[in-house]
């Protein structure tokens, strides 16, 4: 009577052995001696000044100076340690953590910063590097957010940027007329939303490709608001298109921590609208009824329906509120920062969501941090524009997305996309 | 009912009775009209004519949802569990338990599965993930799934095909402890042996239509003739085998896939010219592997193939095939053809670049077309005419026409992965006919199957794999709970002899002579090749 379960001897794989894998002992190796050499040994004379400090901190820090090739030196000498260990680990086949190449990470941007800014006796404004970062990271996390819960219910979500700049484009111009900001944050989800409704009756009701809607949809929304910028916008700007910015929310003490509250907690009501839906679906996705449907229908639709569960109303239902979530992403271009809106202002930062959901693997979690690096790369280019290094101009601005490459293309490593995304559900 | 796809007639005003805790078995070959059948009662399908009652009321399914509440439960031939989703979670979806805010009771879930796992010892943790239990276990899943919404009938569509006879001996008993307590269970299959074990009714379906019904007292034959309508042979015919030299060497073979894991194990085998070794095992335990390493789809990790003291490790798809490797895959619609291309062209896609089918850059259509009428007539493809696509023809014809292609060369090894699968039974027995006059012509031949009557049928002898490992070669003469036994991981030598204490002497001769001929010959062949 018993059913006894088969005895599943775990056979032992003898002589089988993986190859080393060498791709990051080499990545690292290279970046080790790059920073000991070029910012230690034949670095440039001169000091470094970190300025940590802004006004109004509770306590002042005072300026870091330091030797710039001292500084490089020792962060080259460090780095070094840490590639002969990533080679030690490769060799015996051992699995490192996170912290690892985060920590390396680190140490090389500050090496290369103390290069960078010595020679010239630059000031690095390591608030003004977070806090910039943080702003550019915004959009990018917004619709890191919106590809993923449109992936994990099986709509691959390439109108991203679309639905970025339609929020950018309706925020601003309910908030001008309006003349108050926060009508616009009320305007933008509707904008992303109605993107999405497109994508979703084209991608869900006649099963198109939804790779090709996504990009024919930014081309739309690039060719709608241009028009519309061009014609009707500039014609009476004062009352089309003037500038309304949401008004900066400090939180108190939190916000008078040095450095981190600062750059944390001393923004508008976008950025901690993004804070909530970041956790928010960090635990729905996984913890709630909503999450398991949505992440079964973009899974294995077939079982999903066998339970009784409508796949495609599901998957339009999620779609909608991603592009929601995007439009809300795309107000922080306009009234978030205070800007008119400009033509194609969204930039591409669609496109780098995308990267930043893949990279951060389909969770919302890893997505954020994944935003992060790139509005930081992004946000070192930036300063070190502006306080003159001897790397081209270009180059700088190249960044972020020679960052996006790299990350893409080296630390994804195995990732499962959704099983069943950018699959039309037909019974 | 009926139910109707365009022209083609699925189920042609079926009617069927189920009674209260009863097990009636739905018979019926490939494509007869089982599963688009249950899938109509299970509310998948939209019926095109009848009606269902339950308790004499006529109900209405919209979707699988009304069936389900209506008491009816089925499990999938393929599984409807997603893969990544933990036990407690795949039972739960659909019908959550929640907290406030719309956020999982995960305890309460998995406290159900605990409680009906215990109630038949399924011994399933809730916590594992799908995609780490073995097919055996997430059937159980699957069942536990059905009875946690509280299931009258339970729809179990080929619920056999993918388990170890051990493990179809356990589905057994869970079903008869689930008649027990009341289910009735409707039990879709094809396999005889089943049908006469577990079932209290039996309804034979051929081409859509019901055409009776029948006794689980009937002798497998005479199901048989039923299912199929007409008398049919069960045994392949062959003549005893009269092996020649080895010829084919594998060694040491172990292949690692995209994720590292190993799926084909330090396997080492010889075929015999003039042989048919047979790879038996459950799906999904290296065959496909090792069939795809020897014609050099997948390069493996470590090991060496030789065919006539050439190895073949690092050598091209196409120089194997100029070796004369014949190779039928397992799955004839994605790599067997090409749906779009004429039936001709399908027929020359290994020589399609060689005289007297090529000159120079141009094909000698004229050529193709009479080469392929020849082999439309040897090998009894029915069909319109040799320019159609290949998708207009049946599955039958279809591999017909493959296997035309890969037995048209002078080969030195033929391959075959799972020949007969989805064919009807006319077909078998020609592949199987073909298979057998390959053999006598003296050319090696693997046939990897899971269907063990497929393997006692063909083989001269057995391999099993369980797991990326050979567990043994042994005599076509070992009984069938041996070599069960050996498919969920035994050693040949323990699975003899498990067996043998149990049926005494009787297979004692047939199966201990075969079991040490086989590592007597291993040995030596070993020594040749080096």
């Amino acid at each position: 009577m018993t059913a006894q379960t088969v005895e599943t001897t775990s056979p032992t794989h003898a002589k089988v052995v993986a190859p080393i894998a060498w791709k990051f002992p080499i990545v690292y190796s290279i970046l080790a001696l790059v920073s000991f050499v070029f910012f230690g040994l034949i670095g440039r004379d001169g000091e470094t000044t970190f300025r940590v400090a802004s006004g109004g901190d509770l306590f002042a820090i005072p300026d870091l100076v330091v030797s710039s090739t001292a500084a490089g030196l020792t962060l080259g000498i460090l780095l070094v340690i840490m590639a002969a260990v990533s080679v030690y680990v490769a060799m015996r086949r051992l699995s490192i953590g996170s912290w690892f190449p985060m920590l390396f990470g680190i140490l090389f941007v500050l090496s290369f910063l103390a290069w960078a800014g010595g020679g010239s006796g630059g000031v690095i404004p390591l608030t003004t590097l977070l806090a910039g970062a943080l702003a550019l990271s915004v959009p990018l996390i917004f619709g890191a957010m919106c590809g993923l819960v449109g992936e994990r219910s099986g709509i691959i979500n390439i109108a991203i940027e679309g639905q970025l700049l339609a929020g950018a484009f309706l925020a601003a111009v309910v908030a001008s007329v309006v003349k108050n900001p926060y009508a616009g944050l009320l305007a933008a989800p509707i904008a992303g939303a109605l993107v999405a409704v497109i994508l979703t009756f084209f991608a869900v009701k006649y099963w198109v490709n939804q790779i090709i809607i996504g990009v024919v949809l930014n081309v739309l929304v690039v060719g709608v608001t241009s028009f519309l910028y061009s014609t009707v916008l500039t014609e009476d700007p004062g009352l089309w298109n003037s500038r309304q910015k949401l008004p900066d929310l400090p939180i108190p003490l939190l916000s008078d921590i040095p450095v981190l509250g600062r750059v944390l907690f001393d923004q508008n009501i976008l950025v901690y609208i993004m804070y909530v839906v970041v956790i928010a679906l960090q635990i729905f996705v996984f913890r709630s009824k909503w999450g398991l449907r949505m992440r079964a229908v973009g899974e294995h639709p077939k079982a999903a329906d066998t339970v009784g569960i409508k796949v495609n109303l599901t998957r339009v239902r999620n779609t909608l509120l991603a592009g929601a979530i995007a439009g809300l992403g795309g107000a922080f271009f306009t009234v978030g920062s205070g800007l008119a809106f400009g033509k194609e202002m969204s930039a591409g930062q669609g496109y780098i969501a995308l990267a930043a959901m893949i990279l951060g693997k389909w969770n919302p979690k890893g997505a954020l941090m994944a935003a992060l690096l790139f509005g930081f790369s992004k946000s070192l280019g930036n300063t070190l524009q502006s306080i003159g290094t001897p790397v081209a101009n270009e180059l700088l601005l190249m960044l972020p997305y020679i960052v996006t490459v790299f990350a893409v293309a080296g630390f994804v490593g195995r990732v499962r996309p959704p099983a069943a995304e950018g699959v039309p559900y037909v019974k | 009912m009926t139910k109707v796809f365009g022209s083609f007639v699925a189920n042609d005003h079926i009617d069927l009775t189920i009674e209260p805790g009863e097990i009636h078995a739905l018979l019926g070959e490939n494509g007869a009209g089982k599963s688009t059948m249950m899938n109509v009662l299970y509310g998948l399908y939209d019926a095109d004519g009848g009606e269902i009652l339950i308790d004499d009321e006529p109900v209405r399914f919209s979707g699988p949802g009304d069936a389900v509440a209506a008491g009816i439960g089925m499990v999938h031939q393929h599984f409807m569990l997603v893969p990544v989703f933990t036990v407690a979670e795949s039972v739960a979806l659909g019908y959550e338990p929640t907290k406030s805010l719309g956020l999982l009771d995960i305890a309460q879930a998995r406290k159900k599965v605990i409680e009906i796992s215990s109630r038949f010892n399924f011994n399933i943790d809730p916590d594992a993930l799908i995609e780490d239990l073995p097919v055996g276990a997430q059937q159980r899943v699957e069942i536990i799934k059905a009875l946690s919404r509280d299931a009258e009938i339970l729809i179990l569509d080929e619920p056999t095909a993918v388990l170890t006879p051990q493990e179809t001996d356990e589905l057994i008993s869970i079903m008869r402890q689930l008649k027990e307590q009341g289910t009735s269970i409707v039990f879709i299959t094809h396999k005889l042996r089943e049908v006469r074990a577990i079932a209290d009714s039996i309804t034979v379906i051929r081409r859509g239509k019901i055409v009776g019904e029948a006794s689980p007292e009937s002798t497998e034959a005479e199901l048989a003739s039923q299912m199929v309508g007409r008398a049919v042979s069960l045994t392949t015919e062959k003549d005893e085998a009269d092996p020649g030299d080895a010829t084919f060497h594998v060694r040491g073979l172990t292949v690692v896939d995209k994720a590292e894991n190993v799926v084909v194990d330090d396997v080492s085998f010889d075929v015999r010219r003039g042989e048919i070794l047979a790879v038996a095992g459950v799906q999904g335990n290296g065959q496909t592997e090792l069939a795809e390493t020897i014609i050099g789809l997948t390069e493996p990790r470590l090991g060496t193939i030789t065919l006539d003291g050439k190895d073949l490790v690092g050598e091209s798809v196409k120089n194997r095939l100029g070796a004369g490797i014949g190779f039928v895959p397992e799955d004839r619609s994605t790599d067997g053809i090409i749906a779009e291309f004429a039936i001709r062209e399908n027929m020359i896609l290994d020589v399609y670049d060689r005289e007297p089918y090529a000159k120079g850059l141009n094909l000698k259509p004229k050529v193709i077309t009479a080469e392929a009428k020849s082999k439309v007539e040897e090998f009894d493809i029915r069909l319109g005419s040799v320019a159609d696509p290949i998708a207009t023809l049946s599955g039958g014809n279809q591999q017909k026409v493959v296997l035309s292609r890969e037995l048209g060369r002078q080969l030195r090894l033929f391959i075959a992965s799972q020949p007969t699968r989805g064919l009807d039974v006319g077909s078998i027995e020609f592949v199987h006919k073909r298979v057998i006059a390959e053999r006598d012509s003296g050319t090696p031949c693997i046939i990897v199957s899971t269907e063990l009557d497929e393997v006692y049928g063909l083989a001269d002898r057995i391999a099993v794999m369980y797991s990326g490992r050979i567990v043994g070669i042994v005599g076509p003469d070992t009984s069938r709970e041996a070599l069960g036994l050996m498919m969920a991981g035994v050693p040949a030598e323990e699975a003899l002899a498990a067996t043998d204490a149990e049926a005494a002497s009787a297979d004692e001769p047939a199966a201990t002579s075969a079991g040490p001929a086989d590592d007597d010959s291993a040995p030596t062949s070993a020594e040749e090749t080096e």
